[in-house]
């Protein structure tokens, strides 16, 4: 199966065709759905095949390239368009393949009776399709490939309703900000790998890596071409400069948040680090600035989302909060951890923004929670899976959530230092505090909304199935990587798994102190009551107490307004970006060099055409025989001057 | 006719060109520039076949043949012109006519 492992990207790229192509005359949603779907869910099987097959491969031998075709070869430049099936890239797939199958199922139901159905399919198949590329890339290039194809399926998904208006703008200009900051960080990664080029004479994977390992007293050029390479990240991951695009991408169908930017494509910046883990590795600097950039993105992401009504923008601001917290991970050289986080964010983040979509679809698109209240009993699924995602993602113990996050904020005091730590348990906190407010104010209390107007109603099958499975998966999800305080020595299977990927880097980081499990278990029992505070306040305060709400914010207006108003980030950068940018190409681009100096020197060129025949014109007398006289003249001097020269 | 040295015929031609060009530059009347034109040709002609005939060489009169034909056909379409314009313009005086001044 490993040796198929193309199909996996050749299933959806068909899906897409067949969607993208008949769509329209196939008409049938029932067709449409399960072909869009089926092109996702035969890779994920043979993704599953893959995976066991690899399992009962000695570990020497987990790294297995699949070469298709040479893509392009120019000079010492050999590109082969070729697939790492290997323990990291495996496990990217079963997560994009298996929670993009699911997402994909829940789609049929949710986007019934839209009048571009197949549309939406065929770019769902697209995107898995680049998604897939991306992370079974076996060089820096098709990996790129998949960066700027997951790039575009977004852009499209988010444009879905291109017609619609989003906020204070439109749908597509919501999907053209998406796409240009991500262009922003893209032509990072695109300095990242040239110079990874310039470095290493190559883009393959296992080749820049291998020299990567022993390439020493390089630091300022590993410096660069992870800074490069982190800029490309923080542009795909929404981190802190460029997360502004995360929140507007909410335009987008609900499904479409689920996967592309909370599941999967989000986490692309994450895995490329990892990927790239020997390089960051070896750049201690630019570690250092990857966690503290994490960080601040998740404490900052965090307190947004404390605020926010919107139920899709609490979620948005959360997922750059958790990927925040991944940076963590990776910036401090837990790279296992990191993935982990991926993996389990994955299942209860699309498992919260499937469930906010049923809600949605059962509410007729109202967003706004502070008009929900009381959906409990309408719809029971939606509100029992919402509450496990809710409870994962917050850490309650036991819970996937509870895994991968204490075991980041763990390695963030272990390997980094105490105040990482203090930030990431506050983060949590957080999290746990808006998830449950965002819990109570949708599906307790009192019923908000005008009766007469909603009826809601549970959502069905085919949307409810989904969200069930991805429930179990948020429980039991984080079994597989159990920390060694509770399973003992070697004990984290997850970690086992991945271990050979991150060795060489970890090996290369080689700083990790000593600690003890009795500190691991303090600090840990520590953040969770914390998070079980959060939670209690929560729902304390949301269901039985709001007013405590409105005091604090009365109180604390200035900090109210700043946190409703997502720090004017978005403002900021009108004024330092996109103002001087429009006004600079305006006043001098447009007025001066375009008008000015384009323009002026093809009117002088013209002018001077223009004077010259101006004086020569005045001989075109429009007399033949003064024409004939000169014929004559010329020919005269012509033979005068033949038979001078004989 | 052996007699008759070379230089004559070459001199009559010539002024027979001479007298086209002065036609061609003085004379106002369109069709009277235009026989002045023929004029031309054929002193060419005279002197083609001059040579032609001292040098012992039949190019030069085959070649004559030629300009005579080109010379027929141009005529035609010379003085098909001159009535179009006529016609035009109720003149031939060329000095009337300048409409592709600037």
């Amino acid at each position: 199966m490993i040796d198929l492992i193309y199909l996996t990207i050749l299933f959806p790229l068909l899906g897409f065709l067949i969607n993208g192509f008949f769509g329209k005359k196939i008409g049938n949603e029932k067709v449409i759905g399960t072909i869009g779907s089926a092109a996702v869910g035969i890779p994920f099987l043979i993704t599953v095949l893959a995976f066991f097959e690899t399992l009962n491969l000695p570990v020497d031998q987990r790294t297995n390239v699949v070469e298709l075709f040479t893509w392009m070869s120019v000079g010492s430049l050999e590109i082969s368009f070729a697939y790492l099936v290997d323990q990291l890239s495996l496990t990217m797939s079963l997560v994009v393949t298996g929670v993009g199958f699911l997402i994909h199922v829940y789609s049929i139901g949710y986007m019934h009776g839209d009048k571009g159905y197949f549309r939406f399919f065929a770019y769902m198949n697209l995107f898995i399709f680049a998604m897939m590329n991306l992370v079974l890339g076996d060089n820096f290039l098709v990996l790129f490939l998949g960066w700027e194809g997951v790039g575009l399926c977004s852009y499209l998904l988010i444009g879905f309703f291109y017609d619609q208006k989003f906020e204070k703008g439109t749908v597509p200009q919501a999907a053209k900000k998406a796409f240009i900051v991500n262009r922003i960080g893209d032509f990072g990664f695109l300095l990242g790998m040239f110079l990874i080029y310039q470095t290493f004479d190559s883009l393959n994977f296992l080749e820049v890596f291998s020299q990567a390992k022993y390439l020493t007293g390089a630091e300022v050029t590993f410096g660069f071409i992870a800074l490069f390479l982190f800029i490309g990240a923080t542009g795909k991951s929404a981190q802190i400069p460029l997360f502004v695009w995360l929140p507007d991408a909410m335009a987008g169908p609900t499904p479409v948040s689920a996967l592309i930017h909370a599941a999967t494509m989000v986490t692309a910046g994450v895995y490329m680090v990892a990927r790239a883990s020997i390089i960051f590795a070896s750049a201690p600097a630019i570690m250092t600035v990857v966690a503290v950039i994490g960080l601040l993105t998740a404490v900052f992401a965090a307190t947004i989302g404390l605020v926010q009504n919107d139920i899709k923008k609490v979620l948005a601001y959360s997922t750059v909060s958790q990927l925040g917290y991944m940076f963590l991970a990776a910036g401090v050289g837990a790279f296992g951890a990191a993935i982990f986080h991926v993996m389990t964010h994955a299942f209860f983040k699309a498992l919260l923004f499937l469930g906010a979509g049923s809600v949605i679809h059962a509410m007729h698109h109202q967003q706004d929670i502070t008009n929900y209240g009381g959906l409990k009993k309408y719809m029971p699924v939606t509100f029992f899976t919402f509450i496990i995602a809710a409870f994962a993602i917050s850490g309650f113990p036991g819970l996937s959530g509870f895994f991968s996050k204490d075991e980041i904020l763990w390695f963030s005091y272990a390997n980094g230092n105490f105040v990482y730590w203090l930030l990431g348990a506050l983060t949590a906190v957080l999290t746990a505090f808006y998830m449950f407010r965002l819990v109570s104010l949708t599906f307790f209390g009192e019923e908000r909304f005008s009766k007469d107007k909603y009826h809601p109603h549970e959502s069905p099958k085919v949307m409810t199935i989904p969200l069930i499975i991805l429930a179990v998966l948020s429980v039991i999800g984080g079994w597989i990587g159990i920390p060694e305080v509770f399973s003992g020595e070697h004990g984290n299977q997850f970690h086992n798994w991945l271990a050979p990927i991150f060795h060489d880097a970890e090996l290369k980081l080689a700083q990790y102190g000593a600690h003890s499990h009795t500190e691991e278990l303090l600090l840990m029992t520590i953040s969770v009551i914390a998070v079980l505070g959060g939670i209690f306040a929560a729902f304390k305060i949301y269901t039985q107490k709001r007013e405590i709400a409105e005091k604090v914010a009365a109180k604390f207006r200035g900090i109210y307004t700043l946190l409703w108003n997502k720090y004017y980030v978005d403002e900021i950068y009108e004024a330092a970006v996109i103002q001087p940018i429009q006004k600079s190409s305006e006043k001098i681009l447009w007025k001066i060099a375009d008008n000015k100096i384009i323009d002026g020197l093809v009117n002088a060129l013209a002018r001077i055409v223009d004077e010259i025949s101006g004086i020569i014109k005045k001989m075109q007398t429009g007399v033949a025989q003064f024409y004939a006289l000169v014929m004559m003249g010329g020919i005269a001097i012509a033979l005068f001057w033949i038979i001078l020269s004989l | 006719m052996s007699s008759i040295p070379m230089e004559l015929y070459l001199l009559i031609s010539a002024f027979m060109f001479s007298v086209g060009v002065a036609g061609v530059l003085i004379r106002r009347n369109a069709i009277v520039v235009f026989m002045c034109v023929e004029l031309m040709l054929n002193s060419a002609n005279l002197a083609l076949i001059t040579f032609s005939s001292y040098l012992g060489d039949p190019a030069g009169q085959v070649f004559v043949f030629f300009v005579m034909t080109v010379a027929a056909a141009e005529a035609a379409v010379g003085l098909a012109i001159i009535i179009a314009i006529f016609r035009n313009k109720q003149t031939v005086n060329i000095d009337e006519i300048n409409i592709f001044k600037w």
